[in-house]
């Protein structure tokens, strides 16, 4: 699904913080006013670059409701110079915004079949938004999985939103931490583990994935043991960026540019790239 | 009431199984259940049964000095508990307690061994069912240890 940028898209436009929420002890979620009249529209899975004046610019996945153009949330790990002051940006604060940029997850081709959403540690905030998608159309879908592992209790996303979804008989919500102390009484064990209990049809499923690299290839290796198809495993993928609209060659990934052909990109299209060091 | 034989056969481990291999393989089998909170193994005990639950979960436990112990994985209905009583010296590494009411059939360790011993047919047999559980579990330590959502270094 791709949907119009602004006119300049290497222009960045002042927008403003309204609200600024601590989601786990390193991520937080700002929600940003666009101001224009018609609102930003974005498609589930693509990205905005951000720019703290004075500090630089990084790409962050949209991680709110794309039926809400005049709202672009964001949920940011505080991990370098630009993310740490993007997540300490305070209400009232102005931020640069260009975008939306790239290709996002195939929310709508997936009609008709079985989702599952598997996501690792921020990697919930990129698959929310086809989520809020999905099931803002649920009549539309087969069966829907969402399989969320994180390292511990401590680290889980979105919890209140989560244990919403978990309450819904129309989705499959599972979570599970990688260690956990033993008053914690829901899974533990890494996500992968998940895929056999999730309910699906691998021959009608589509699986989105997104999560740190190496948790990805497992996941990936796990839909393909459970029988789904390349084509229709996708993932989002990260690459360092500048320009986001395919001119620099900063986020190169073998022939392709992550900026534009991706993010979210099908593993049958990169799985000679993906395990491949050098890349 | 299901007896022993239909239990063990219907369980997904030996689903294939031979029925002469069944048969043998029941000797060594019977029922238990956990009520929730209940261990079914101490780390350093002899490792002289394995577990196959039916229906529960069973959190795996590792004792911290000075803290609580560290929960490191969560097995539910259809796996296997208790790996250790495959090599010697035949002792846990860890605590499994039963986390909600848990059934299981609890096999003896020890006269599984005897039997795929002197039938080395039924050893392969198991062995079979037993590797793709031991690499599956060997692959998830690997991400865990790999702490893919850590903070970066
Ligand atoms: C398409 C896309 C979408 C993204 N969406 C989000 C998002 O929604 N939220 C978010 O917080 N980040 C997101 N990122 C990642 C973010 O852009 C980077 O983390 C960025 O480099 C941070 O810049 P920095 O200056 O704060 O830190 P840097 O100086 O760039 O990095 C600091 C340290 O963090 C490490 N690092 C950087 N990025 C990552 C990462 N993704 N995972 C693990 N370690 C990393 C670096 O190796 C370095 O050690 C996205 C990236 C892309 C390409
Ligand atoms: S960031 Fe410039 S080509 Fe992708």
């Amino acid at each position: 699904m791709c949907l119009p940028m602004q006119s300049d898209p290497m222009q960045p436009v002042p927008v403003r913080v309204l609200t600024r929420r601590r989601e786990v002890a390193d991520t937080w979620t700002l929600e940003l006013e666009p101001g224009d009249a018609a609102g930003r529209p974005f498609a589930p899975g693509q990205f905005n670059m951000l720019y703290v004046f004075g500090v630089g610019e990084i790409p962050i996945s949209l991680s709110g409701d794309s039926a809400d153009p005049h709202r672009q949330v964001h949920t940011v790990r505080a991990v370098g110079p630009v993310s740490r002051a993007l997540a300490a940006l305070s209400p009232a604060a102005t931020v640069g915004l260009r975008g939306p940029f790239g290709q996002g997850w195939p929310v709508e081709a997936a009609a008709g079949a079985d989702v599952v959403l598997i996501a690792g540690g921020l990697g919930l905030a990129p698959l929310r938004p086809a989520l809020y998608y999905i099931l803002s159309r649920r009549a539309r879908y087969g069966r829907v999985a969402l399989l969320y592992g994180t390292r511990s209790p401590g680290d889980i996303l979105f919890r209140r939103e989560l244990e919403r979804w978990r309450r819904r008989l129309d989705l499959e919500a599972w979570v599970t931490v990688d260690y956990a102390g033993s008053d914690w009484v829901g899974c533990v064990g890494v996500v992968t583990n998940l895929v056999p209990s999730a309910s699906f049809d691998p021959a009608d499923t589509v699986a989105f994935v997104c999560g740190p690299e190496v948790m990805m290839r497992f996941a990936v290796a796990a839909l393909q043991k459970a029988g789904v198809d390349d084509a229709a495993i996708h993932l989002s993928m990260e690459r360092n960026m500048k320009c986001a609209i395919g001119h620099c060659g900063h986020c190169q990934f073998g022939p392709l540019f992550v900026c534009k052909d991706g993010p979210v990109l099908s593993f049958e299209r990169i799985r000679g790239l993906l395990s491949r060091k050098e890349i | 009431m299901k007896g022993i034989e239909q239990i063990v056969r219907e369980h997904p481990f030996f689903q294939g199984l031979d029925e002469a291999f069944c048969d043998l393989v029941c000797t060594c089998a019977r029922n238990v259940r956990f009520d929730s909170g209940e261990y079914l193994l101490h780390e350093g005990g002899l490792a002289d049964t394995l577990y196959l639950i039916r229906h529960g979960r069973v959190a795996l436990e590792i004792a911290v000095p000075g803290r609580s112990a560290v929960r490191f994985q969560t097995l539910g209905d259809d796996e296997l508990v208790g790996i250790s009583w495959l090599v010697p010296p035949y002792r846990w590494a860890y605590d499994a307690r039963a986390i909600e009411l848990t059934r299981a059939i609890v096999m003896d360790a020890g006269c599984l061994r005897n039997k795929c011993e002197s039938d080395h047919d039924l050893g392969y047999e198991v062995i079979k069912r037993l590797m793709p559980i031991l690499v599956g579990r060997l692959q998830a330590t690997r991400m865990q240890i790999l702490d893919v959502y850590g903070a970066p270094g």
